[in-house]
C-alpha cells in the first residue's frame, strides 16, 4: 500500500518527517519497507521568467538568457531555440542533482559564465501532461500562471513522501487511508480528522431506486450489494489534487467518474465499479457464471467463464467477474450520461481463485482477497455522493442496498491482570484505558476487566490475546523486561539417535571427507539409476524439471557436486552427506512417506599432494578405510561380500556391505560404462543406511585388560591363486590360531615376478600370546605351522620362500 | 727348620702376592690405555666385560686369590676393588666422554628446513549450515532444551491447519508450497514440529524444544533457495511470559553473536502466535552505530517469534487457560551469512569445495 504522505496529513495531525513516521509505524507493527521522496532531484529546482534573450557573443548557437528567479536575476546559457522572452521556465540552480543524474555546476561557455540550467522534460523524467505544447523541441515551457521563484516541485506538488507499506494478512484494513490515518493516529497519540462517512454511522438520504433490483443468488459468495444510482454525469478529467493523489499512490488517473471510484477505495478501503446505467437491461443479478458463458472484459479480451466464477449480471447478459474487472460493454464512457456505483462485499477465496485463474490482479480484487468491511459498502457510496458533488461530475439520485449477512459487532474481554501475567509487564489499568482511548476503541471497565467494543474495520481483533498485541504495540515492545521461565528446571541432552549423528558427521569428516549439503530433490532419471523409480515422490509444482523428484538415493547428488567441482578444476574431492531420502509405497501418496536418513560418500582424484609424502589416488581402498574407522568408531562389525548390483558399480571393484547378516549398502568404484554419463573417472562411492547402524551400535565399551605376559610375533607369506580372498585366508588363520593369537594382520600383497602367474603374495604377522602365561617359542613354533598346514590344506597355499 | 719352613713358605706366598699385585696393576694401565682409544659406547662395553665381567681378568685375579692366607687375602681384597672402582670410574668418565662426543656429532650433522610445509593430516570439513545448526542446538541445549524432529514430508494438517491456518486463509499466500498431493506436501516450516511435539508429550510440562531441520518454499533467486534450513522453538509451561521469551532469546543472540548485543521485539503477525514479534539483533558489524550490513539501522531482523496462539495449543493438547507458551524461528541461512559473511547464500547450496574448506 503506497501511502502519500500529503493525502494523509489531510485525515491526520503529523509532526514527524517522513523518514521518522516511517519508523515509527514499523515500531507499531505496520511495516514501511521504503520511503520515496517524489521532490529528489528537484531540490535546487526553481520557477524562472526569461527577462532577455541575446546571442553569445562568440557562438551563433547559443544564447545568453537573463532570467528572474524571484529574488535575483541571474545569467544563464542556452542552447534551446524553443524560447520566448516571459516565457516560465525550469532553472536548475548551481548545486542541484536533476532525476536524470545531472549535477548543475557554475560553468563558462565560451567566455559567457552560466549560472544554472533551463530544463527539459527530458532532464527532469516528466511527460508531456506538464508544460505547454513548445516544450516538446527544447526547454519545458510553463504557463504563465506558474509563480516566478516557486520551488519547481512544489508547483508539481512533488514536494511529498510516499510511504510503502508492507502488510501483514492480518491488516488489511490498513488498504484504506482512513484506517493508516487511525493507525497513525493511534500510534503518535493524535486526533484523526477523517471524512464523516469514515465512521459509518451516516446514512444515505436518498430515496430507494424503484426501476432496478439487486437480486442475490448466492449468498455465501455476496453478503452485500450496494448501487448508487447518478444522473446528469459530466465526463471529464478529475481534478488536479485528485489526480497527484491517485497517482502517488500508484493508480492512473482516467476520467472524474472512475478517479472517484478510485480514489474513494484508496481512502475508504471499499472498491467500487461504475457501470453506465444504460447498459443495464432489467435487473442486476450476482451469480455464479453458467459454463462456457463468455464476457469481454474492460481490457478487451473475451473470457469464457465457468460455474466456479461469480460474476454481475443483468436480465441477459454478464455485465462484470465480481471483484475482479467489469465488462466492456457497461463500461464508462465519455457519453455515458447516468451510471450505478457498485459497493460490494465478494467473498474472498472467490475472488482470489478468479483473479488466480483470469490473471488478473488488482487494486479491487487484492482488497476482496484480503478481506473489507461489509459493514462500510454504503457509507463508502456516501463518499462517492460528496465528491460527485464537489467535482460537479454526476448527481445522485437514489440508491439500493441488498444484505444477505453482516457479522455481528464483536465484543471481546480483556483482563488486566492476565495481559500483565502474559506480556510479563506490571500494566496499570489505567494504561489500558489509555491503549484503548488511543485506539477510539469503545469499552467498558470493571475492576481491571475490560469489555470492549471491536470496530468493523479491526477484522484481525477476535480474542483476547489479539487484544493483549493492541496493548504491548502501543505502549511499546520495548516496555517489556527480560525474564527467564520459571518453571522446573529441565536437562538438555541430544537423544543417542542425534549423538549418534553427530558422531557419525565427526567420524567422516576427521577422516578427510568434506560435507555437503545438496537438495532433497532430483532428477527423476538420475534417481532412478541409484535408487528406486517405485518408490520416488514425485512434486507437483516442481520448480524446475530437473528437480522433479524426492530422492531415493543420495550418490546422484554427490555426483553432481562431484563432476561440477571436477569441472571446476577442484580435481581431487572427497565428499559426503548425511541426509534423508523419501520412500512413497503408493501412487499417489494417501499417507506420509518414509524418511529414511542415509550416509553417502563420493571420492575421486588424488589424496593431497605432498612434498613428502606421495599422493595417492582415491580408490576402494580408501573409503573402505573410512567405512573401517566408522564401524571402530560404533563397534559394529561390516562384512564385505561380492556386489549384487553390477551394473552401477565395477563389478571386480564393489561390494555390498552387510551388518549381522542383513545388507545396509554398498561400496565400490562406479562402473566404467557410467563413466562418461557423470563426467567423472574412476569415482568410488559408498551409501549406507543410518538406522540399521544406529541400532547394532555397541553402547558402551567394555576394556580389556593389557596382557602381562610377552607377545611372540611371526609373519607368515603365502602364495594363492588371485581368486581367494584375503578374509578368507584371514579368517582361517583366526580359527587355526585359538585364543592364542591375539591379533593377525595383512601387511603385504604382492603379484608379480617371481610369483607364479594367476597367483598372488599375501603376508601376514600373527601375534601370539597369552594372558596366564609366557609362552614359549616352541609351542609357537608348532601353533604357526600348523596354521601354515591349515592354509595349506584349503587354498592350496605355498608359503613363500 | 719349622721356621725355616715358614720361612720359605712365607717367601714364596709373598712372591705369589707380588706377583698378583704386579699382575692386576699390569691389567689395570692396560685396561686404562685401551678406554682412551675406544670410540664407541659397544666397544667400551665389550671392554667392561673383558676385564670387569664373570669371566674377566680382573675377576680371574680374585680367584687365584683362594691360595692366599686369611691375613693377606683382605690385603689383596683392598686392592683389587681399589682398581675396580678406578676401572669403573674411568669407563664412566669415558662413557660420557663418548655420549657427549656423540650428541656433538649429532647435533652438527642433523639440519632440516624448517621452512618447508608439514605432513598434513588432511581432514574433512563440516558443511557451515550444519556447524550453525550444531552451534544453535548446544546453545540451547545449555539452556534446558531437548532436540525434537518431524517429517520434511508433511501432511497439510500439520504445515498448516493445526498452526491456525485454515484452507483459504489469506496467510497461507505467504508460502509457495511444494506439493506432493492436495493434502500433502514439502513442509514450509518447522512449526509443524510444534503441534506434533505437544501432541507427544501432553500433558506433561513443561515442553521445551528446539526442532532443527530442512524446510522448503517454491522460490529460487539470489536471497531465496528452495530448501533451506530453519530451527523452531516452542516453550509451554504455567506462567510462560512474553518477558522469557525475550530472555531466552536475548541469551541467545549474546552466545551467538557476542556478550554486547541487544536485542528488540517489534510486532508483527504470524497466524500461530499472539502477540507476534519480530526479533532484531543488535548489528553485530558496527555495534549498532549503522552500517552497510544493518542498512544504517543498526539492527538485524534474525527471527520471528511470539506467545503461542490458544488455537495451536488446543490443538496439541493443552489447555490455553491453563498454560501459555511462546515459539520462535530462525532462518538458519541468515545466520550462517551474518556470522561468516557469506556474500551470495547460494553458495552454501553449490558445494564448491573452494568455499566449503574454509570452514
Amino acid at each position: 500500500m503506497k501511502v502519500s504522505l500529503e493525502w494523509l496529513r489531510e485525515l491526520v495531525d503529523i509532526d514527524q518527517s517522513a523518514v521518522e513516521l516511517a519508523e515509527t509505524l514499523t515500531r507499531g507493527g505496520i511495516e514501511v519497507e521504503d520511503v520515496e521522496d517524489l521532490n529528489k532531484g528537484f531540490e535546487k529546482v526553481v520557477i524562472g521568467e526569461i527577462l532577455s534573450l541575446t546571442k553569445h557573443p562568440d557562438a551563433d548557437r547559443l544564447l545568453v538568457c537573463a532570467v528572474s528567479v524571484g529574488h535575483e536575476e541571474v545569467t544563464i546559457v542556452t542552447g534551446a531555440q524553443n524560447l520566448l522572452t516571459g516565457d516560465r521556465i525550469p532553472v536548475a540552480l548551481i548545486g542541484a542533482n536533476l532525476p536524470n543524474g545531472l549535477s548543475i555546476k557554475k560553468s563558462k561557455l565560451r567566455g559567457v559564465v552560466s549560472l544554472g540550467m533551463l530544463c527539459s522534460r527530458e532532464e527532469l523524467l516528466l511527460d508531456d501532461t506538464v508544460g505547454l505544447d513548445r516544450s516538446s523541441d527544447g526547454i519545458l515551457i510553463l504557463p504563465s500562471t506558474a509563480p516566478i521563484g516557486e520551488s519547481f516541485g512544489h508547483y508539481l506538488g512533488l514536494d511529498n513522501s510516499v510511504l510503502d507499506l508492507e502488510l501483514y494478512p492480518n491488516r488489511p484494513d490498513c488498504l484504506a487511508m482512513v484506517n493508516v490515518a487511525r493507525e497513525v493516529a493511534s500510534l503518535t497519540q493524535k486526533k484523526p480528522h477523517l471524512p464523516k462517512w469514515a465512521d459509518q454511522s451516516q446514512v444515505l438520504s436518498l430515496p430507494v431506486a424503484t426501476d432496478l433490483r439487486i437480486i442475490i443468488e448466492d449468498q455465501d459468495l455476496c453478503w452485500r450489494y450496494a448501487g448508487l444510482m447518478v444522473e446528469d454525469v459530466h465526463i471529464g478529467p478529475s481534478p488536479e489534487w485528485m489526480q497527484r493523489r491517485l497517482k502517488a499512490a500508484g493508480v492512473r488517473p482516467i476520467n472524474n467518474i472512475v478517479d472517484i471510484t478510485n480514489y474513494v477505495m484508496m481512502e475508504m478501503g471499499q472498491p467500487l465499479h461504475a457501470f453506465d446505467r444504460e447498459k443495464i437491461k432489467g435487473n442486476v443479478h450476482v451469480r455464479v457464471a453458467q459454463p462456457e458463458e463468455k464476457i469481454v472484459t474492460l481490457d478487451n479480451v473475451e473470457r469464457t467463464l465457468n460455474p466456479h466464477t461469480l460474476i454481475i449480471a443483468d436480465d441477459t447478459q454478464p455485465l462484470a467477474v465480481a471483484g475482479v474487472m467489469g465488462g466492456l460493454d457497461s463500461e464508462v464512457t465519455e457519453t455515458t450520461k447516468s451510471l450505478m456505483i457498485e459497493s460490494a462485499h465478494f467473498s474472498p477465496v472467490s475472488v482470489r481463485r478468479t483473479s488466480r485463474r483470469l490473471g488478473l490482479r488488482s487494486e479491487a480484487s487484492n482488497r476482496f482477497e484480503k478481506g473489507i468491511d461489509v459493514s462500510g459498502s454504503v457509507a463508502a457510496l456516501g463518499r462517492v455522493c460528496d465528491l460527485l458533488q464537489d467535482l460537479g461530475a454526476g448527481r445522485p439520485v437514489a440508491f439500493v442496498d441488498e444484505v444477505k449477512h453482516i457479522p455481528p459487532r464483536r465484543q471481546v474481554a480483556l483482563s488486566t491482570e492476565r495481559t500483565s501475567t502474559v506480556l510479563g509487564i506490571e500494566l496499570a489499568v489505567s494504561e489500558i484505558h489509555q491503549v484503548l482511548e488511543d485506539l477510539n476503541f469503545e469499552y467498558q471497565e470493571n475492576d481491571g476487566l475490560f469489555r470492549v467494543e471491536i470496530p468493523t474495520y479491526r477484522s484481525d481483533i477476535e480474542i483476547e490475546e489479539d487484544l493483549m498485541e493492541e496493548v504491548a504495540r502501543l505502549i511499546g515492545y520495548d516496555r517489556i523486561p527480560t525474564t527467564l521461565p520459571q518453571g522446573d528446571q529441565t536437562q538438555g541432552r541430544r537423544t543417542p539417535e542425534q549423538e549418534f549423528r553427530r558422531r557419525m558427521r565427526k567420524v567422516l569428516a576427521q577422516s578427510g571427507l568434506d560435507e555437503v549439503l545438496t537438495y532433497t530433490f532430483t532428477r527423476a532419471e538420475a534417481d532412478a539409476q541409484w535408487g528406486s523409480a517405485k518408490h520416488s515422490i514425485p512434486l507437483l509444482n516442481p520448480l524446475r524439471e530437473e528437480l522433479g523428484v524426492m530422492r531415493t538415493s543420495l550418490i546422484p547428488g554427490l555426483l553432481d557436486v562431484a563432476a561440477r567441482n571436477v569441472a571446476r578444476r577442484n580435481t581431487d574431492v572427497s565428499i559426503f552427506e548425511i541426509g534423508n531420502t523419501y520412500w512413497g509405497d503408493e501412487q499417489p501418496l494417501k499417507k506420509l512417506p518414509k524418511e529414511e536418513l542415509r550416509v553417502a560418500a563420493v571420492a575421486v582424484g588424488k589424496s593431497d599432494r605432498h612434498w613428502f609424502n606421495q599422493s595417492s589416488s582415491y580408490d576402494f581402498y580408501y573409503l573402505k578405510g573410512i567405512m573401517e574407522a566408522v564401524a571402530h568408531e560404533f563397534g559394529l562389525k561390516l562384512e564385505y561380500r561380492l556386489a549384487e548390483n553390477q551394473s552401477l558399480l565395477h563389478p571386480g571393484r564393489s561390494a555390498d556391505i552387510y551388518l549381522q547378516n542383513e545388507c545396509v549398502g554398498f561400496l565400490g568404484e562406479i562402473h566404467p560404462s557410467l563413466e562418461k554419463e557423470w563426467g567423472l573417472e574412476r569415482a568410488v562411492l559408498f551409501e549406507l543406511e543410518m538406522e540399521p547402524l544406529f541400532k547394532k551400535t555397541r553402547q558402551t565399551v567394555r576394556a580389556h585388560s593389557i596382557p602381562r605376559f610377552p607377545a611372540i610375533q611371526r609373519d607368515l607369506a603365502v602364495v594363492v591363486g588371485v581368486e581367494t580372498s584375503a578374509e578368507a585366508v584371514m579368517s582361517k588363520i583366526r580359527k587355526l590360531g585359538g585364543n592364542l593369537l591375539q591379533h593377525v594382520e595383512i601387511f603385504d600383497v604382492y603379484t608379480g615376478k617371481p610369483i607364479a602367474e594367476g597367483h598372488k603374495s599375501l603376508a601376514f604377522t600373527l601375534r601370539y600370546q597369552s594372558l596366564e602365561r609366557t609362552l614359549t617359542d616352541e609351542e609357537v613354533s608348532l601353533l604357526n605351522s600348523r596354521i601354515l598346514e591349515g592354509i595349506q590344506q584349503d587354498f592350496g597355499a605355498e608359503r613363500r620362500k | 727348620m719349622f721356621f725355616l719352613c715358614w720361612q720359605l713358605i712365607a717367601i714364596w706366598i709373598l712372591e705369589r702376592v707380588i706377583y698378583l699385585k704386579s699382575e692386576i696393576l699390569r691389567i689395570k694401565e692396560e685396561a686404562l690405555k685401551n678406554l682412551r682409544e675406544l670410540e664407541s659406547p659397544e666397544a667400551l662395553q665389550e671392554l667392561k666385560v673383558k676385564i670387569l665381567g664373570k669371566k674377566g681378568s680382573l675377576t680371574a685375579m680374585l680367584r687365584q686369590m683362594g691360595g692366599l692366607s686369611p691375613e693377606e687375602r683382605p690385603i689383596m681384597g683392598q686392592v683389587v676393588n681399589e682398581v675396580r672402582t678406578r676401572l669403573e670410574q674411568a669407563w664412566e668418565e669415558r662413557s660420557a666422554e663418548l655420549e657427549a662426543m656423540a650428541l656433538q656429532m649429532r647435533l652438527a650433522t642433523e639440519r632440516i628446513d624448517i621452512t618447508l610445509p608439514g605432513t598434513r593430516i588432511s581432514r574433512g570439513h563440516i558443511h557451515p549450515l550444519t556447524q550453525v545448526i550444531e552451534e544453535i542446538e548446544d546453545i540451547f541445549l545449555g539452556m534446558g532444551f531437548q532436540i525434537a524432529e518431524g517429517p520434511e514430508i508433511e501432511s497439510d494438517y500439520y504445515n498448516f491447519e493445526a498452526l491456525n491456518l485454515p484452507k483459504e486463509h489469506p496467510a497461507r499466500e505467504m508460502q509457495d508450497s511444494f506439493y506432493i498431493t492436495e493434502e500433502i506436501l514439502l513442509r514450509t516450516q518447522t512449526s509443524p514440529v510444534q503441534v506434533r511435539t505437544m501432541e507427544k508429550l501432553h500433558p506433561q510440562l513443561p515442553v521445551k524444544i528446539i526442532a532443527p531441520g530442512k524446510v522448503y518454499r517454491n522460490d529460487d533467486d539470489a536471497t531465496h533457495s528452495p530448501m533451506f534450513h530453519q530451527v523452531e522453538g516452542l516453550v509451554v509451561d504455567q506462567g510462560i511470559r512474553m518477558s522469557d521469551l525475550k530472555g531466552i532469546l536475548l541469551n541467545f543472540s549474546r552466545e551467538m553473536f557476542g556478550e554486547s548485543r541487544e536485542i528488540r521485539l517489534r510486532p508483527s503477525f504470524f497466524p500461530f502466535t499472539e502477540p507476534s514479534a519480530e526479533v532484531d539483533v543488535s548489528c553485530m558489524l558496527c555495534g549498532g552505530a549503522g552500517c552497510r550490513l544493518c542498512k544504517g539501522t543498526g539492527w538485524i531482523e534474525i527471527l520471528g517469534s511470539g506467545m503461542v496462539h490458544p488455537k495451536v495449543l488446543e490443538m496439541g493438547g493443552y489447555n490455553p487457560q491453563v498454560v501459555t507458551g511462546f515459539a520462535f524461528g530462525m532462518g538458519v541461512e541468515r545466520i550462517a551469512i551474518l556470522k561468516y559473511g557469506i556474500e551470495d547464500m547460494r553458495l552454501l547450496f553449490d558445494n564448491d569445495l573452494r568455499f566449503l574448506q574454509q570452514f
